[in-house]
């Protein structure tokens, strides 16, 4: 039987990773992620988890550690957030392309300057090639749900890569709401142990991370870059089977609302959606044919599917919570590329928003509906709009 | 014990056969690695106490303490000298290469 929790995002990610039973935690605190590896201290001092818990002296060693721990066959967890994530930055390239199926909850949280602790996508976004899948989620029950599904996907042998889940700082991390906790038994028998080859072992010694010189790398790039392709696949399948035992499902890749029959449509990551929702059903009752697409998986990008929707719709509008300076939102450039088929006739609109912590209401979202329709019936609007904005 | 040298070592010939990721069986030597070294570690063999410092701090394991006297192996010595700055007789002495 699942029981009912009154759980913030955070503590959802702790009771999920207690649920997987890694046998190595690396912690080191960042708000607003901090929560999370708290909590599992907890766990582990109350012997309700049975793991190595490592108190690290940084965020790099944070990821080393797990590395370490990975090498020699062991499942693993860290979380992390802004700052913290970029200081890991270099390790996070040699877990991916060293192959180690770690799973890391970075809590969505802007990066400095100005200084601000609060959320946007800017942290996880900046790190978009290095390699990691990159999951964004909606509510804390997603987070907990996601989390389990992570360490399948990850340790899956065709993708043996490593996870992020993003969760949008204080507006899931510290926000509390009923969740459904599995029962362990449930968890066990979706999540069978963690098993690897790509292990230190004394009986079959092997060097690890090794140099591969310019003649190899780019085959062991070309492996990085079929398994993400593969774990598109493997994604949807760990997503159907979740349902199956636990009774939710999220989609996969993509989570589409109202969209079969939408004219125009809004493209978001992360809580957002859930506002996004509600303002598509108000919308809906006034006859506008309004969609919304939650984008859940950044990396693999699902390509396949845009460059779909792009022939099933008028105009797309894509949520970026970042920037690239010099440019546009990093989301739009993805979902614009796929989108623009020989022969596309969808329009497309970027809506900079919800930057640092500022919050994307019901009215910002429903005023973004009105640029896609204008463009929609075909008159021009400003590519780039930041959502909010005191003036130009 | 000196490294066997595997002669006529196979790379991959196709996709099976590319390693996991970048790790294989360790201990794999294709061949000789020396080439870098401009100074050579030469034992004073007389003055050796047979400490075995040198042969515990070498990075790269290339001291052999197997044979009565010790041996360096000069195919994989890199030469960093680090085994002549912790001798602690000053037995080993760099000689610059030819
Ligand atoms: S450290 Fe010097 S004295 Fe000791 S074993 Fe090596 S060469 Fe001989
Ligand atoms: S020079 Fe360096 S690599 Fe060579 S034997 Fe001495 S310590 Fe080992």
């Amino acid at each position: 039987m699942e029981k009912k929790h009154f759980l913030s995002g955070d503590e959802a990610v702790a009771f999920a990773v207690k649920l997987c039973r890694p046998h190595v935690i690396a912690a080191y605190p960042i708000t607003p992620q901090t929560v999370i590896v708290e909590k599992i201290s907890e766990f582990v001092a109350s012997g309700e988890m049975d793991c190595q818990y490592l108190h690290v002296e940084s965020e790099h060693s944070a990821m080393a550690a797990c590395m370490g721990a990975s090498l020699m066959g062991s499942r693993t967890f860290t979380a992390t957030s802004s700052q913290g994530l970029l200081y890991m930055c270099e390790m996070l390239h040699y877990v991916s392309g060293s192959r180690y199926p770690i799973v890391m909850v970075n809590a969505n949280r802007t990066i400095a300057a100005p200084w601000n602790i609060f959320g946007d996508h800017r942290d996880s976004l900046s790190q978009r090639d290095s390699g990691w899948i990159q999951f964004y989620v909606e509510n804390a029950q997603e987070a907990l749900d996601v989390t389990i599904q992570a360490y399948k996907i990850a340790e899956d042998p065709k993708v043996s890569l490593p996870v992020m889940i993003n969760l949008d700082g204080y507006v899931l991390t510290h926000t509390y709401e009923l969740v459904d906790v599995p029962p362990q038994e449930l968890v066990d028998q979706f999540l069978p142990a963690f098993q690897t080859t790509n292990k230190l072992d004394f009986e079959k010694p092997k060097s690890l991370s090794f140099s591969a010189p310019p003649e190899w790398q780019t085959e062991f790039r070309f492996q990085q870059f079929e398994a993400m392709e593969i774990a598109k696949e493997v994604i949807n399948q760990v997503d159907k089977e979740f349902g199956r035992v636990f009774g939710r499902t999220y989609g996969g890749l993509i989570h589409e609302y109202c969209c079969r029959d939408a004219d125009y449509v809004l493209v978001a990551m992360g809580s957002v959606a859930g506002t996004a929702r509600i303002v598509v059903d108000q919308l809906r009752a006034k006859g506008k044919k309004v969609g919304l697409v939650k984008l859940r998986s950044y990396r693999p990008f699902p390509k396949e599917y845009f460059q779909d929707l792009g022939q099933r719709v008028q105009a797309v509008g894509v949520i970026d919570r970042d920037i690239s300076f010099g440019y546009e939102g990093a989301v739009y450039s993805d979902v614009k590329a796929a989108l623009y088929r020989p022969g596309a006739q969808v329009k497309t609109v970027n809506f900079i928003a919800g930057l640092s912590g500022r919050d994307i209401t019901k009215e910002n979202l429903a005023q973004m509906y009105e640029p896609l329709e204008a463009l929609a019936l075909g008159e021009k609007v400003s590519e780039i709009q930041f959502t909010g904005l005191r003036w130009t | 014990m000196k490294p066997q040298v595997v002669k006529n070592y196979q790379f991959p010939q196709s996709k099976e056969q590319m390693p996991f990721g970048p790790g294989s069986e360790a201990g794999v030597l294709i061949e000789i690695n020396s080439g870098w070294r401009n100074l050579r570690p030469v034992i004073n063999q007389e003055k050796c106490t047979r400490c075995l410092i040198c042969w515990l701090l070498c990075p790269d394991g290339v001291i052999s303490k197997d044979t009565p006297q010790l041996e360096i192996d000069y195919d994989f010595c890199k030469g960093c000298g680090l085994c002549a700055y912790e001798c602690p007789r000053k037995t080993i002495v760099m000689e610059k290469e030819g």
